[in-house]
């Protein structure tokens, strides 16, 4: 259909101010964190960019932070992604409550959930470990809203019903329905579900600094203590790299990998 | 009971609530027959099917096949292969790995190089070759429901379950892919239960159709049998077209539109009752002075649907070959009266 001048000059106007809101602010720090500094340089410098490979603890802190996001996407796919199958193939009874549990960490504050699981992370660090690692826990659960809505999404687009009792007539036990034809169904949600919970595990600051772990948001906020130009310096090249892993969402159907399910 | 029925199904009982599913249902079907269970929605076929294929637990009954209970086995362990109403294809694996998908499991595992041929074999036989390496997306409903059909028989199941396979496609699609079915059925000689609402389907591909109601069995009976000799009301209504005309009831036959028919086993026997008169035993004549007048008439071909005003203000529809309809039209004034072939009575009231 062809589009009237008129739409076209709305959409742009709109396109534009969404990408002024969005741009501006990352040109700030852009900016800021070439700005010169110490005594040493004048005009564009790029010294603060060059110091983030010679920051102490950054390093080990992103390293920590990737493990742990590894660890919470495992949780995901092996424990929340078969659970939400599972409720919805076999408990549709315990589908409300379930949805109401996993919508619990966003109404609950951050600060609230740290009071109750200081405890918890206490015994953790004097029994088992003291590494940061261990926040996987606390975030596999603070991820559950992000993650279950698209799961549950996707679960609502197809017929799991029908193709999981497709499988079990032709003999496929419980697990290989939910390993081998819902999951690989749903992908694009799981997909989906994952790379939020990615973002989230490797942006999340309250949780960690008060229980004084040290990750990778609480490093950068210590260099900012520091030297300023090169924490925004960091902060900018994290939203960068967490920007490229969102683009790395498949959005659009591709031979050989059927990404969302057309039923109509 | 007979006892050399492939597949049994014994007072099969299923109750959500206060809804009766199934109230008692028993079935036996022959080596290689395709059975249909045809019935208004809600009357327990599907049940009845999803119980055979292990997908429903009963309250009561048992189920028996090739001489075996399976009653309390496993949906994934009883190699029955079923075709659903809703498109049921596995959208990430092409129809070639739909259809091989069974094989690689466990229960039915073949070898690669047996499983690539049989693969083909059945592609080939739901006339698709040419379209093993397209994924779900990319066929159309008809070739869809073609590929899940390759798939159940892919495992050679002891039995067919067919869930209403064909009420998605449209009507064209439907026709050609029910003679498929049966010729597929024929070729390979495997015994099916067909479950389905629509009537011409099941009278037209099913070696038997068994009419259900509230969760038990009406009549089974072969096409013909059911269309002509219905053993209740419910059937002879359910079954094709039944114009309701009363009359009275003396014995085994039936007095009605000045003429004397005889009636059908287990209609009433005495008083007031309805004659359920299909549309081609009705004999209509032109006369001056006949007991109705011609409301309207469609040509259908062979045949003429002439639908009739009664002198008394009924309304009657009566089907004749062309050539004898010819100069019937409407407002024709004409005289109705019944073919000598028995019908089913039912009370009055």
């Amino acid at each position: 259909m062809r589009q009237t001048i008129g739409v076209k000059i709305w959409r742009w106007s709109i396109i534009s101010v969404v990408a002024f809101y969005l741009l501006v602010p990352l040109y700030a720090m852009f900016d800021f964190s070439t700005k010169p500094f110490g005594f040493a340089d004048s005009g564009r410098t790029f010294r603060a960019w060059a110091l983030i490979g010679t920051q102490d603890n950054l390093i080990e802190a992103v390293t920590r932070s990737l493990i742990t996001a590894a660890i919470v996407m495992a949780l995901i796919l092996f424990l929340v992604v078969p659970t939400a199958i599972w409720v919805q193939l076999k408990l549709p009874l315990l589908r409300r409550p379930f949805e109401l549990l996993c919508l619990l960490p966003l109404a609950i504050p951050a600060i609230v959930i740290v009071v109750g699981i200081a405890p918890l992370y206490r015994w953790i660090s004097i029994n088992l470990s003291e590494s940061p690692i261990t926040l996987a826990g606390v975030y596999s659960m603070l991820i559950l809203p992000y993650t279950y809505r698209s799961l549950s999404a996707a679960l609502d687009a197809v017929d799991i019903h029908t193709l999981a009792e497709a499988a079990t007539t032709l003999g496929a036990g419980i697990s290989r329905v939910i390993f081998g034809i819902i999951m690989p169904t749903i992908k694009t949600g799981i997909i989906n579900g994952s790379f939020i919970a990615i973002a989230l595990v490797l942006g999340e600051f309250t949780i960690s600094n008060i229980l004084n772990f040290k990750t990778f948001q609480v490093v950068i906020a210590q260099i900012g203590r520091t030297n300023g130009h090169v924490a925004v310096a960091v902060s900018l090249a994290s939203l960068l790299f967490v920007v490229v892993l969102l683009l790395l969402i498949p959005t659009k159907k591709r031979q050989g990998a059927v990404l969302d399910v057309d039923l109509t | 009971m007979n006892s050399s029925a492939y597949v049994q199904l014994l007072d099969l009982a299923k109750y959500f609530g206060k809804v009766k599913a199934l109230d008692g249902l028993t079935l036996d079907i022959a080596e290689g027959e395709l059975v249909a269970l045809l019935g208004p929605s809600g009357c327990g076929k599907t049940t009845a099917l999803r119980a055979l294929a292990g997908l429903q637990e009963l309250d009561r009954g048992a189920m028996i096949v090739d001489g075996q209970d399976v009653t309390f086995q496993k949906a994934s362990n009883r190699g029955m292969g079923m075709v659903f109403q809703a498109y049921s294809l596995f959208p990430h694996m092409t129809a070639r790995e739909n259809v091989e998908y069974g094989l690689r499991l466990r229960v039915h595992k073949t070898s690669g190089q047996k499983r690539k041929a049989r693969s083909a074999e059945l592609l080939e036989l739901v006339g698709l070759s040419t379209h093993a390496s397209h994924y779900p997306y990319q066929l159309s409903g008809g070739q869809q429901q073609r590929v899940a059909l390759a798939r159940a028989i892919a495992i050679s199941p002891k039995v067919l379950l067919l869930d209403e396979p064909l009420s998605a496609l449209d009507a064209k699609v439907r026709t050609q892919l029910r003679e498929e079915i049966r010729r597929i059925q024929v070729e390979l000689g495997t015994t099916t239960l067909f479950v389905t609402h629509d009537q011409e389907e099941a009278l037209g591909i099913a070696d038997r159709v068994g009419v259900m109601r509230n969760g038990q069995l009406e009549q089974i009976a072969a096409p013909a049998e059911l269309y002509d000799r219905p053993k209740t009301a419910f059937v002879a209504e359910f079954v094709g077209l039944t114009n309701p005309i009363a009359g009275k009831v003396n014995g085994g036959s039936i007095e009605v539109l000045g003429g004397v028919v005889k009636t059908l086993p287990g209609s009433i026997t005495s008083g007031a009752g309805i004659a359920l008169v299909r549309p081609e035993s009705i004999d209509v004549v032109a006369s001056k002075s006949g007991n109705a007048s011609i409301f309207s008439a469609s040509f259908l071909g062979a045949t003429c649907r002439l639908s009739i005003l009664m002198s008394d203000g009924g309304r009657v529809t009566a089907q004749l070959p062309s050539p004898d309809a010819a100069g019937l039209g409407a407002g024709v004034s004409v005289q109705v009266s019944l073919l000598d072939i028995p019908v089913f009575v039912k009370a009055a009231g």
